[in-house]
């Protein structure tokens, strides 16, 4: 498959990482170029400079030929425009949205996006552990 | 009208203190504490301090009654998300949001946001105004982008300047309604006779612009 991920933090330069180790096709996007220090340095994919809320950065990912997109940067606001945009621009088949905040993870989860938050997991997890 | 205001920059600031002379219920939202005492101190209690775009401070606020929200942070993606959530959430009929990167447009457009405000094509289009050789000013955007109005200024030199209305051809969809010359303006007919230096207005498509230029100014 080829996969755009948004956002080269920790979860994205990992799930990067997974993905080409799986042998899938993967541009990594991060407005910072320090970020992509966390890639391993067997990482085979693209990692490119720029903003994945500006559709022609997209494009330079490669976005027109992504069969799934994947928005994890800090800014919740942030991955929520990248996704609509690859969703209903683009037209990418898969795309997943992080959304820290949980109302907002619900509201555009109604809108059709498939979002996850880690909070909501998170706090789950967390209670799980102590009383499960 | 209960109008609430996502940002309290300088646009915010301005914007709110116009709506309140013009008589509306305002109400800023900022997450800056500091922002929010220089707006209180400056117009009164109208600010409550939280996150425009969280459902909750939406909440807090009674978005469920408010006529309008617009959104004028200096995010894009934060004003999109504000409306969304304004809109989607809490039914408010009209959502505006200021949008910094002109592309932009049409996506938010595109995702249900009523009117957007572009501030660099604002400025863009002044320009344009304000320089006289340019050949082709946008003046006006209508239905969503599908038309626009634009003023050509005739060249001495341009192959029209004699000729009749009729006996040009122009693009689809592109008509010239209105001919302002050095002594009269008038709406023109198919006998009108386009006159060098006249400022045309005409209304096109964005695709036949290309068109309607050439066939204009040669």
């Amino acid at each position: 498959m080829n996969i755009v991920i948004m956002g080269c933090g920790r979860v994205g330069a990992q799930l990067a990482a997974l993905f080409d180790e799986d042998g899938h096709k993967v541009t990594i996007l991060d407005t910072e170029s320090y970020s992509f220090r966390r890639l391993p340095s067997s990482f085979k994919g693209t990692a490119l400079i720029g903003d994945g809320t500006d559709a022609d950065y997209l494009k330079r990912a490669g976005i027109e030929e992504a069969d799934a997109f994947i928005a994890v940067t800090q800014g919740d606001n942030r991955n929520v425009m990248a996704a609509q945009i690859a969703k209903h621009i683009f037209n990418v088949p898969k795309v997943v949205c992080r959304i820290y905040d949980p109302l907002r993870e619900e509201l555009y989860h109604a809108l059709g996006l498939e979002t996850i938050s880690p909070t909501t997991i998170g706090a789950q997890l967390l209670r799980d552990k102590v009383v499960g | 009208m209960y109008i609430i205001v996502v940002g309290g920059g300088k646009v915010g600031f301005y914007l709110t203190s116009a709506l309140l002379n013009e008589g509306h219920e305002v109400l800023i939202l900022e997450k800056d504490p500091a922002r929010c005492g220089a707006i209180c101190e400056e117009l009164g209690s109208v600010v409550v301090r939280g996150d425009g775009c969280e459902a909750r401070t939406q909440a807090d606020v009674g978005t469920e009654r408010a006529d309008m929200l617009i959104a004028v942070t200096d995010e894009d993606e934060d004003n999109l998300v504000a409306c969304q959530v304004a809109k989607h959430m809490f039914k408010v009929p009209r959502t505006i949001a200021r949008i910094n990167n002109p592309k932009n447009e049409a996506l938010f457009k595109k995702l249900g946001i009523d009117v957007t405000v572009s501030s660099t094509n604002f400025i863009l289009e002044h320009i344009q105004e304000q320089v006289p050789t340019h050949p082709l000013v946008h003046l006006l955007t209508l239905g969503g982008g599908a038309l626009e109005v634009v003023e050509v200024r005739i060249p001495p030199n341009s192959p029209v300047v004699g000729k009749r209305v009729r006996d040009i051809t122009f693009p689809p969809d592109s008509v010239i309604c209105l001919m302002v010359g050095r002594w009269e303006a008038k709406v023109p007919t198919p006998d009108t006779i386009l006159e060098a230096e006249a400022q045309v207005i005409a209304v096109t498509r964005p695709e036949a612009e290309g068109a309607l230029r050439a066939a204009l100014t040669g």
